[in-house]
């Protein structure tokens, strides 16, 4: 599967809305899957799941019937079953459609660019030193000892740069940023401009005169070289070690669940810092479960719908925005003396719901437990000697999973996990399990609390676009009280930063002698 | 110092010393420290003749204040203050009789073993019981 994640490829400013209503016709019109072709490089896929066909299929048979029946086969926006394609999946795949063709351009053409700035770069200090071979090898004086050692400090140093330059540029992209790379691209202009000067130089006092002293332009190709090694030094400051030091602390929260996590960031462009934190994100936040969410919103609709505000003074008394004010803050004023019970239906809710996890919990253990006494590992001896009913890891899996699979089903409904596990994906873990030498405690972890996104399945990965939303340009640095967002489908980050203070510290030295002590005879006071 | 045997009234050569308290601020102070207490160590008083006596010494005198110019050194044991008992009290109840706000001078009935010694040699004997 081919692994790629794009940036949305702009910042988004203004209000230019991607609403899921809008695409709702839209990815009807699509009839085939999107695939894209497979490139080498490492990163988060926007891809489509599997179950793409089936939306195609019944969308073409939704179009050909009459819309009264559109209702049927429109996919709702639930989470529970496993093969359906909720609205935001929808939105995804044509977000998907629209933004790769323009980015996959850009890409090819930095790295175009890139490998003839290598190959440029490379090649100059071998042509001034071949170039006077063959333009004018008569005059040219002959090459002594000295210079031959050139040669060799030449050659070592072209191998220095080019291990250099592969070991930090030539690493697989991990993501696609918005705007370009500020440092990289001031560093390819240094580069460049330097070479051209070089090679300007070299046109001007070496070619048009034909000098002959080769030992002095073996010398000059020398010094190429070492400058170009400096400026890999500079490189590898700018682009490595400078954002090592951690400068700011960051906290990310996301927007649905409230989930916080803070790091600490060296000084860092808003983009680049946006990348670092998503991939921190991926390895800490817990997995985004929007069937937990439902709840919240179900009692916030009960708010707002226990309350009608008529208006009673005739309809000409007020400006519209008078009455829009007016009908706000009486309901505001008769929300907070209604006598309001819903506190307390939230609190037996939440005990019941409590217990009833519990008690699905205590089952869950025993089935299992039970379940791992039934199969024993086969020493090696013993493998030769009982020829029967020897299984393997995943066969073995297969022979248990029956009896702990309903108790296993029933917890993980009554915690709203079921659409994060698949039947294939426990027994595979079972197997897993069972392979190496796992407890059935061990076991039973990964599904009794919600782990990172990376750790489940891939058509799990619900968002793997993210829009950068943020005030400031996102070449900028981070700065002391900057706030951005990181956007995806379902739910958003927010990040604000804060600056860690400067510390001044003091020095006291203290004697060693100087530690000596007193009994307290009595206690003394004055009077 | 005289030894102090329980149920017998305690008898000492005492000196009568009268501090007048020097204001300082919002204090009124007397200018010196005093330790022991029947609530404290009587082990710990480096002063006392009789290592079980709980009575209240003079641990500390400030140099140049009341106390020393009227004659109070390091050492002595208070007996009395202003007619209050101090051999009997515990420390805190010994610094609120001696700090008490209202009082501009306070009368001290102090021991030395100094005292005993000058009359034991003028007299020849030790006042027995």
């Amino acid at each position: 599967m081919d692994t790629e994640s794009t940036y949305s490829g702009y910042s988004y400013y203004s209000g230019r809305s991607r609403g899921s209503h809008r695409h709702g016709e839209r990815s009807r019109d699509r009839h085939k899957p999107r695939s894209k072709d497979s490139r080498s490089e490492k990163s988060v896929t926007i891809n489509t799941p599997p179950a793409e066909p089936l939306l195609g299929d019944s969308a073409v048979r939704g179009e050909q019937v009459q819309d009264d029946n559109w209702g049927e086969t429109t996919t709702a926006v639930t989470g529970t079953s496993e093969h359906s394609l909720s609205q935001e999946d929808i939105v995804r795949i044509t977000k998907d459609l629209e933004d790769s063709v323009g980015l996959d351009c850009r890409r090819y053409f930095t790295l175009t660019l890139a490998v003839i700035l290598g190959l440029l770069v490379f090649l100059t200090p071998l042509a001034f030193l071949v170039l006077p071979h063959l333009l004018w090898p008569e005059k040219l004086q002959s090459c002594g000892t000295a210079c031959e050692g050139l040669f060799i400090s030449v050659a070592f140093k072209l191998l220095i740069l080019l291990l250099a330059v592969w070991a930090l540029f030539f690493r697989p992209p991990r993501a696609g940023l918005p705007r370009v790379f500020v440092f990289r691209a001031l560093l390819a202009v240094l580069v460049l401009l330097f070479v051209v000067s070089y090679w300007l130089f070299y046109g001007v006092r070496i070619l048009d005169s034909q000098d002959e002293n080769y030992q002095g332009i073996v010398q000059y190709a020398v010094s190429l070289v070492d400058a170009l090694l400096f400026i890999h030094y500079l490189a590898i400051v700018l682009l490595e070690l400078r954002q090592l030091q951690p400068c700011f602390s960051v906290c990310v929260t996301r927007s649905t669940d409230g989930e916080i996590r803070h790091y600490n960031l060296g000084q860092l462009s808003i983009q680049r810092a946006a990348l670092a934190i998503l991939e921190h994100y991926y390895c800490d936040f817990p997995v985004h479960n929007p069937a937990l969410l439902s709840a919240s919103k179900s009692r916030a609709a009960k708010h707002l719908a226990g309350l009608k505000v008529y208006n009673v003074d005739g309809p000409g008394n007020n400006a519209a925005a008078g009455l829009a004010h007016s009908q706000s803050r009486a309901m505001i004023a008769a929300a907070a003396r209604r006598r309001d019970t819903s506190h307390n239906e939230l609190y037996y809710e939440e005990a019941e719901h409590e217990r009833r996890v519990r008690k699905r919990k205590a089952r869950l253990v025993v089935a299992v437990e039970e379940a791992f006494t039934h199969i024993k590992r086969l020493q090696e001896e013993e493998q030769k000697k009982a020829p029967g009913d020897v299984m393997d890891p995943r066969e073995a899996a297969q022979a248990i999973f029956p009896s702990m699979a309903r108790a296993l089903q029933k917890y993980l409904r009554t915690t709203k996990q079921q659409h994060c596990h698949s039947m294939e994906s426990i027994q595979q873990h079972l197997a897993f399990c069972i392979t190496n030498n796992m407890t059935p405690k061990a076991f039973l972890e990964s599904y009794l609390a919600p782990g990172p996104t990376l750790q489940y399945s891939r058509d799990h990965w619900l968002a793997r676009q993210w829009t950068l939303i943020s005030e400031a340009s996102v070449t900028s640095g981070l700065k002391d009280g900057s706030i951005f967002l990181l956007k995806c489908v379902d739910f958003s980050l927010v990040v604000t930063t804060k600056k860690i203070p400067y510390i001044q510290m003091s020095e006291e030295y203290i004697d060693p002698k100087s530690h000596k002590f007193v009994l307290r005879l009595q206690s003394e006071t004055s009077v | 110092m005289s030894t102090y045997t329980p149920g017998q009234p305690v008898t000492a050569i005492v000196q009568r010393i009268e501090i007048h308290k020097l204001r300082q601020g919002d204090n009124l102070i007397l200018g010196f420290s005093i330790g022991g207490g029947i609530d404290q160590d009587p082990g710990q008083n480096p002063f006392s003749g009789d290592k079980t006596d709980k009575g209240i010494y003079v641990t500390r005198i400030t140099p140049g204040g009341p106390a020393h110019e009227a004659g109070l050194r390091m050492g002595d044991k208070i007996m009395q203050v202003n007619g209050w008992d101090m051999t009997m009290v515990t420390h805190d109840q010994a610094r609120k009789t001696l700090t008490k706000k209202n009082e501009d001078t306070v009368r001290l009935l102090v021991t030395r073993k100094s005292l005993e010694d000058a009359v034991k040699n003028s007299m020849g004997t030790y006042p027995r019981q």
